[in-house]
């Protein structure tokens, strides 16, 4: 081992586009080893299709991205999928698949025509249960279970792939909010053992308190990354975001905390915050 | 022998989380027999083998049915005697000569319908992907009245003109619905489309033909297997043993895919290549039967959803749908040859009357699960 070891996955110089739509041009980032790396900024700033493009899901119209040092396109799609995980924005559970079936399907690099259910595939498949939570609903038909259920069983589904590397494309889009608490520290405790993370999430905060690395984009650049209390500051939310806030320390996590202002209460003159009226908040 | 076990599925015990017993079998919510010897590891659902072997009894039953009546009836006995090449003259002649063919090609292609609407539902993800509703069937049926109408005679010359209506149809739908990639429900609604077409066009040829070349062409187009014999037994199982190759070759990506493209790739499926693959193989086995016997409609449609149902699969099911395509198209059949004796129906009539009845049943069923 060097002093420095290589990023095990990097996009150098990276062009993306769909058809004819240029989405970011000349993008690099590196995924460090080890690291949990979280990927923020507005609708359409091109973190998802990066994520994309790391998980060989696009190809880049110009520049590489590289897994272990070898641009990822000269790998075989199985051999990529033995090395890197990812959990998809949307997939479909065929009906009436159950819950270890579904997890199985992620064997699907280790498996071929004739090896179908190995000793190994049983054995990560219990693993991947057990990691998160899920050996209890093993038999049970996947479209009975709630959202929260269910998306922890898709990453189920990707850590029987037995990938060191787990890219995550807004995994707590649709959860209610005890639901993403959850699966983030699933996806904490997941980093703690050793995997390398990647994901692309919509909640500043959420990114600021699991990241250990924080790359925050828009237009299809990188506008700052590093450690989340170095880059989440005020005035990067507002270049980010457009967004007006006050960054706090977060009293559990000791890291930022971002508290959007709003116009309703907009940034005060120097003095205290005028007194409003009082505002009903109906939680949904 | 190797190591076989039956798994059963334990009960379920409410919050037992983080205590499973590492030496308990996996539940994988059925009981399935395990198969592991060296690199070599199978897993089937122990219902998949029950039902298809049901499903293969019933095809044998009805398979002996066709053969015992009709205008020179059989006795049971007689048909075994004469399968096993102990009987003679005109039951001989009667069963091996004249039935055998016809119910040895309904079995095959049956089964070879069956896998293709499997394939095509498997990829557009839906219940109504396949190739009778998509237009493959149709455009096939296009280019045999081309032919017939060009004054194409002789039942090569037909078959080659349906083979390649198909295809060229399969190729505009394909072309057609592709935008960055091909994705399952453009293709269904690009096939309706193109299949409306061809359909009015098929329409308008035979219109314009003659009276003898009309009643020649719609004949074909009731889709029937009347009056085959050997001849087109030996094309039929020899292509389809050959497609049976690239079905087993495509099969597992095309499972993957099941899961959505996104996953399917992420799993290390060449999403493009596969699915061209899988609709190579699924027109070539939908041209095969439609080429020997014109568009048998619904087989392909009905037979991998009714498959799934019974087998209890997730997603779709080949062996299964094979079976049941092979049991419905036979049993279909005995109906088409029975039922109004000596009167002899094209078998698409009756898949056609069964198979709108299903439908309906299909389109209320999915509108009200949306």
């Amino acid at each position: 081992m060097t002093q420095h070891p290589p990023a095990p996955l990097s996009a150098r110089g990276l062009t993306l586009a769909y058809d004819r739509r240029t989405v970011a041009t000349d993008l690099s980032v590196d995924v460090g080893p080890g690291s949990f790396t979280v990927v923020v900024g507005p609708n359409a700033c091109g973190k998802s299709t990066l994520l994309r493009a790391l998980s060989r899901l696009l190809a880049p119209a110009a520049g590489q991205v590289l897994l272990d040092g070898r641009d990822i396109a000269r790998y075989r799609t199985k051999e990529v999928a033995r090395r890197v995980g990812l959990l998809p924005q949307t997939s479909q559970a065929p009906d009436g698949i159950t819950v270890a079936d579904l997890v199985g399907r992620g064997r699907f690099p280790h498996q071929g025509l004739l090896s179908q259910w190995s000793a190994d595939d049983e054995r990560a498949v219990r693993a991947a249960l057990a990691a998160t939570g899920t050996t209890d609903l093993s038999g049970r038909l996947v479209d009975e279970l709630s959202g929260g259920q269910r998306q922890r069983v898709w990453v189920a589904m990707v850590l029987a792939q037995q990938t060191d590397l787990l890219l995550l494309d807004e995994p707590t889009t649709f959860l209610d909010v005890a639901h993403q608490v959850d699966l983030m520290d699933l996806f904490a405790a997941l980093h703690a053992a050793g995997r390398t993370v990647v994901a692309v999430l919509h909640d500043l905060n959420q990114a600021a308190r699991y990241a250990t690395h924080l790359v925050a984009m828009r237009g299809g650049e990188v506008v700052a990354q590093g450690a989340p209390g170095d880059v989440v500051t005020a005035d990067l939310v507002r270049d980010v975001f457009g967004l007006d806030c006050v960054v706090v320390e977060d009293p559990v996590s000791g890291g930022p905390l971002v508290v959007p202002r709003g116009r309703a209460w907009p940034a005060p003159a120097p003095g205290p915050v005028p007194p409003r009226e009082p505002v009903t908040v109906v939680g949904g | 022998m190797s190591a076989a076990h039956v798994r059963a599925v334990p009960p379920a015990v409410p919050g037992a989380a983080g205590r499973a017993d590492v030496a308990a079998p996996l539940d994988r919510g059925r009981r399935e027999l395990v198969l592991r010897r060296g690199r070599v590891s199978v897993v089937v659902a122990r219902r998949s083998v029950v039902a298809v072997t049901v499903l293969v009894v019933l095809t044998l039953v009805v398979a002996v049915l066709t053969l015992a009546t009709g205008d020179f009836p059989v006795a049971p006995a007689d048909v075994l005697r004469a399968l096993t090449g102990r009987a003679e003259g005109r039951t001989a002649t009667v069963v091996l000569g004249w039935r055998l063919p016809r119910v040895v090609l309904g079995v095959v292609l049956g089964a070879a319908l069956g896998v293709a609407g499997a394939m095509f539902q498997s990829l557009s993800r839906n219940p109504l992907g396949s190739p009778d509703i998509i237009g493959f069937s149709n455009g096939a049926y296009a280019g045999a009245v081309l032919v017939l109408l060009s004054g194409g005679t002789g039942y090569l010359t037909v078959a080659a003109g349906a083979v390649g209506g198909g295809l060229v149809t399969a190729l505009v739908v394909y072309l057609l619905a592709w935008r960055r990639g091909v994705q399952g429900f453009r293709l269904i609604v690009v096939g309706i489309g193109v299949s409306a077409v061809i359909s009015s066009v098929t329409t308008w040829l035979v219109l314009q033909a003659e009276v003898r070349l009309a009643v020649a062409a719609t004949v074909w187009g009731a889709g029937t297997l009347n009056g085959v014999g050997w001849d087109q037994v030996r094309p039929a199982a020899g292509l389809g043993a050959v497609l049976l190759l690239g079905v087993v070759a495509v099969s597992r990506g095309m499972h993957a895919l099941e899961l959505g493209d996104d996953a399917g790739a992420a799993l290390g499926v060449g999403v493009e290549r596969t699915r061209l693959a899988v609709v190579v193989v699924g027109v070539a086995l939908t041209a095969v039967a439609t080429a020997l016997t014109g568009p048998i409609a619904f087989v392909a449609l009905a037979a991998p959803q009714l498959a799934r149902r019974v087998l209890r699969a997730p997603g779709t099911t080949l062996v299964g749908s094979a079976a049941m395509g092979a049991f419905l198209l036979v049993a279909c059949d005995l109906v088409a040859q029975r039922a109004f004796a000596p009167q002899q129906l094209p078998v698409g009539v009756v898949t056609v009357s069964l198979g709108g009845a299903y439908l309906v049943w299909l389109l209320v069923h999915e509108a009200r699960s949306r």
